[in-house]
C-alpha cells in the first residue's frame, strides 16, 4: 500500500540515481564538505594547543635559559631568587621521591585491584566498585589535601615515625630527622590514595582485552586461576601494566595543591621518606604573587612548569601509544 | 607418588586462596580510603557548617574568627565551572562527533585521540601557568574571564573524550541504514549520531564540571580572590577550593574550622554532581538504540 507505483512517481527514476546532477542534492553534498572542513579545524585544537602550551611557557621562560646554562639551573643546590640564583635540584628531587613514594605505594594495591576486578569479581562487585572508584576519581585535590592533613599527617607523626624510629632507624631512608609528620611519606600516601583510580581503570582495561579463549584453554587443562593469571595473562599485559603505571607517575608528578598542602615545603636535598620536600608545582603555586616583583623570577617558575611539562609530554605520549595500540588489539579481535 | 602430587594440588590451591584473599583485601582498602575520606571531611566539616556559611559573603574580620561566609566562593566556583564547561562544550561536541562520524579508527582520529589523552594528562598548574603567560601576552589582569578560559582548556579533554567513549559504542548498522539512505555523513551526525550522543553529552558536561568546580592550581593563577561576588568577567572572583586553602592557612582555629566546612561544601557538590551524572545518563540510555 505504501509502495509508490514507479509509473505514478512524481519523478523519473533517472534523476534520483543520477547524484549531484539534482540541485538539492548537490547543496547537501556541498553541506556535507562544508561541515567536514569546519569539524576538521576544530580537531586541529586539541593538537595544537600542547604545542601552544609549551612554546608559550618556552618562550616566556627563554630569559632564564639565555641568562644560565641549563646544566646550572636542573642541578643547582641553591635557590635564592634575590641573589640571581635559581638552582631546581632541591625541587626536582622533591618531585621525584614524592611521586616515587606515591608510585611505590599505589601500584601493587592496583594491580591486585584491577586483577580481582577484572578475572574474579562478580558483576555485582563490580557495579559496586565502579562507582567507588569514580568518586575517588572525582574528589577535588583541595580536599585529599585537607584529608592528608587531619588524617595523614598526624597518623606519619604519631604511629609511622615512632615505628620506623624504633625498627629501621638505621636505614637511611627510614630515618626520622624531622618529626613533623610533614613529608614526602605523608604527600606519597595521600598522591597514592589520588592516582589509584587511574591505574585501575586503565589496568582494568588492559587486562579486558587479553582474550577470553586463553583463559579457557589454561583452565581446561587444570590450572586454578591464580596460574592462568600468572602464567598466560600477565605476561600477555605486560607492556599495558607498565604504561599504566607510568601514567600514574605523570599525575603524581604534576599534583599541586594536595601535596603542597601535606609535603612541608622546605627546598632540601631530602635523604629519607620522612623529611620535607618541596616539588616543582608547590614553588611555581606558592611563589606566583612575588613572580613579577624580582627579575628573572617569572621566567624561572615558568621554566620550572615547562620542566614538569616536558617531563609529563614524554610519560603520557609513550604510555597512552602502548595503551591505545593495546587497546586496539581488542577492537580488532 | 600420590604424596607428591597431593602436595603440589594443595600448594597452588593455597597460593590461590591466599592470591584471592590479598586481593581482596587490597579493594578493601581502596574503597576504605574513600570511606575514610568522607568520614574525616563530614566529621570535621559539620561543626562548622552554619546557614550564615552558605548565604553570606566575608564580613570585616571574617579572616580572624568574625561573622560572615563564603557564599562569595561558592557563587564564583559555580560561574567559573559553568563558564568554563559551557565554553569547552563548544568546541568538544564538533570535535567528539568529527571523531566518530568522519574518522572513525582512521590515522588523524587515533591522533586527536592521542593528543585529547596526553592534553588530559596535563597537570592544571601547568593550565594556570600557560594561562598566566596568555594573560599577560593579552593584557588582562586575573578575573573571572581568565579562569573561565583556562577551566574550558582543562575540560576539553575530558569533555572530549567522555563522549567519544559514549558513542563509539553505538551500533555501526544505525550509520550503515542512515548512509545507505543517501544521506551524507553530516546528516548522520545531526540527525543519527546527536540523538544517540545524549547521555554521553550529559555526562560529559557532569564531569566536566565536576573536574573544573574542584580546580584549585590553575584558578590560583588566573582567577584571583576576592571577598565580593564578581559582577563582571573582567573582575576578579573567589573559588571553592582556594577558599578552603586560604582558611586552612590561617593561625585562628575558627578560621581553620570553616575551611573544613568549606571543604565539605565542595565535597558535596562534587559527589552530588557524579552522583547525578551516573543517575541521569542510566535514565538517558533507555532512549537510545543499543
Amino acid at each position: 500500500m505504501s509502495q509508490v507505483d514507479p509509473g505514478n512517481s512524481p519523478q523519473p527514476i533517472q534523476k534520483v540515481t543520477g547524484r549531484l546532477t539534482r540541485p538539492v542534492t548537490a547543496s547537501r553534498a556541498r553541506q556535507n564538505n562544508l561541515a567536514q572542513r569546519t569539524f576538521f579545524i576544530f580537531t586541529l585544537l586539541p593538537v595544537l594547543l600542547i604545542l601552544i602550551v609549551t612554546v608559550a611557557l618556552l618562550f616566556r621562560s627563554w630569559p632564564i635559559f639565555n641568562a644560565y646554562p641549563l646544566k646550572d639551573l636542573l642541578f643547582g643546590q641553591v635557590w635564592k631568587p634575590n641573589d640571581g640564583l635559581f638552582g631546581f635540584r632541591p625541587f626536582i628531587l622533591g618531585t621525584f621521591w614524592v611521586t616515587a613514594v606515591g608510585v611505590v605505594l599505589a601500584v601493587p594495591a592496583c594491580i591486585l585491584v584491577s586483577i580481582y576486578l577484572a578475572e574474579y569479581a562478580h558483576n555485582k562487585t563490580r557495579s559496586i566498585a565502579k562507582p567507588v572508584l569514580d568518586l575517588l576519581a572525582a574528589i577535588p585535590p583541595v580536599v585529599y589535601g585537607v584529608w592528608g592533613l587531619l588524617a595523614i599527617v598526624p597518623f606519619v607523626d604519631k604511629v609511622l615515625a615512632p615505628l620506623s624510629g624504633r625498627w629501621l632507624d638505621s636505614v637511611s631512608i627510614f630515618a626520622v630527622n624531622q618529626p613533623t609528620g610533614f613529608g614526602i611519606l605523608s604527600a606519597g600516601i595521600v598522591l597514592a590514595v589520588m592516582i589509584a583510580p587511574l591505574i585501575i581503570s586503565v589496568m582494568f582495561e588492559i587486562f579486558s582485552t587479553v582474550p577470553n579463549d586463553l583463559r579457557h584453554a589454561s583452565l581446561a587443562v587444570g590450572a586454578t586461576q591464580w596460574q592462568t593469571i600468572r602464567n598466560i595473562i600477565l605476561p600477555q599485559v605486560g607492556p599495558g601494566i607498565i604504561a599504566a603505571v607510568v601514567l600514574g607517575a605523570s599525575r603524581a608528578l604534576g599534583e599541586t595543591i594536595a601535596v603542597l598542602m601535606v609535603v612541608g615545603n622546605i627546598p632540601q636535598i631530602p635523604t629519607s621518606i620522612f623529611d620535607s620536600a618541596y616539588p616543582l608545582p608547590a614553588l611555581i603555586a606558592n611563589n606566583y604573587g612575588e613572580m613579577m616583583s624580582i627579575p628573572l623570577y617569572d621566567a624561572a617558575l615558568l621554566s620550572a612548569a615547562l620542566v614538569l611539562l616536558a617531563v609529563i609530554l614524554i610519560f603520557n605520549i609513550l604510555s597512552m601509544l602502548v595503551i591505545q595500540r593495546m587497546l586496539r588489539r581488542k577492537w580488532a579481535s | 607418588m600420590g604424596f607428591l602430587k597431593k602436595k603440589r594440588w594443595q600448594r597452588r590451591h593455597l597460593m590461590e586462596a591466599f592470591m584471592k584473599f590479598i586481593m581482596q583485601v587490597s579493594l578493601v582498602f581502596v574503597a576504605g580510603a574513600l570511606g575514610l575520606i568522607l568520614w574525616i571531611i563530614v566529621v570535621r566539616g559539620l561543626p562548622a557548617l552554619s546557614w550564615d556559611m552558605v548565604t553570606k559573603i566575608p564580613e570585616g574580620g571574617y579572616y580572624m574568627g568574625k561573622g560572615g561566609g563564603i557564599l562569595n566562593a561558592i557563587l564564583g566556583s559555580l560561574y567559573l565551572a559553568s563558564g568554563g564547561t559551557l565554553l569547552a562544550m563548544l568546541f568538544s561536541i564538533p570535535i567528539a562527533m568529527y571523531l566518530k562520524t568522519y574518522l572513525g579508527d582512521s590515522k588523524w582520529g587515533r591522533y586527536v585521540r592521542l593528543s585529547l589523552d596526553v592534553l588530559w594528562g596535563i597537570p592544571s598548574i601547568v593550565y594556570g601557568a600557560f594561562g598566566f603567560t596568555l594573560m599577560i601576552a593579552l593584557g588582562i589582569r586575573a578575573s573571572l574571564l581568565a579562569g573561565i578560559l583556562v577551566l574550558a582548556l582543562i575540560e576539553l579533554p575530558i569533555m572530549t573524550r567522555a563522549m567519544d567513549e559514549v558513542i563509539r559504542r553505538m551500533p555501526v548498522d544505525l550509520e550503515h541504514a542512515a548512509l545507505a539512505l543517501g544521506s551524507t555523513k553530516f546528516e548522520v551526525a545531526l540527525r543519527v549520531v546527536t540523538r544517540q550522543m545524549l547521555p554521553g553529552i550529559t555526562t560529559a558536561i557532569l564531569l566536566g564540571f565536576g573536574r573544573g568546580i574542584g580546580d584549585a592550581a590553575s584558578v590560583l593563577f588566573t582567577a584571583g580572590y576576592t571577598d565580593r561576588i564578581p559582577t563582571s568577567l573582567m573582575r576578579p572572583t573567589a573559588s571553592l577550593p582556594l577558599a578552603v586553602f586560604f582558611q586552612l592557612g590561617s593561625p585562628y582555629p575558627e578560621v581553620q574550622q570553616r575551611g573544613y566546612a568549606a571543604a565539605l561544601i565542595l565535597t558535596v557538590i562534587v559527589l552530588a554532581v557524579s552522583l547525578g551524572s551516573r543517575w541521569l545518563s542510566a535514565r538517558l540510555n533507555k532512549y537510545t538504540i543499543k
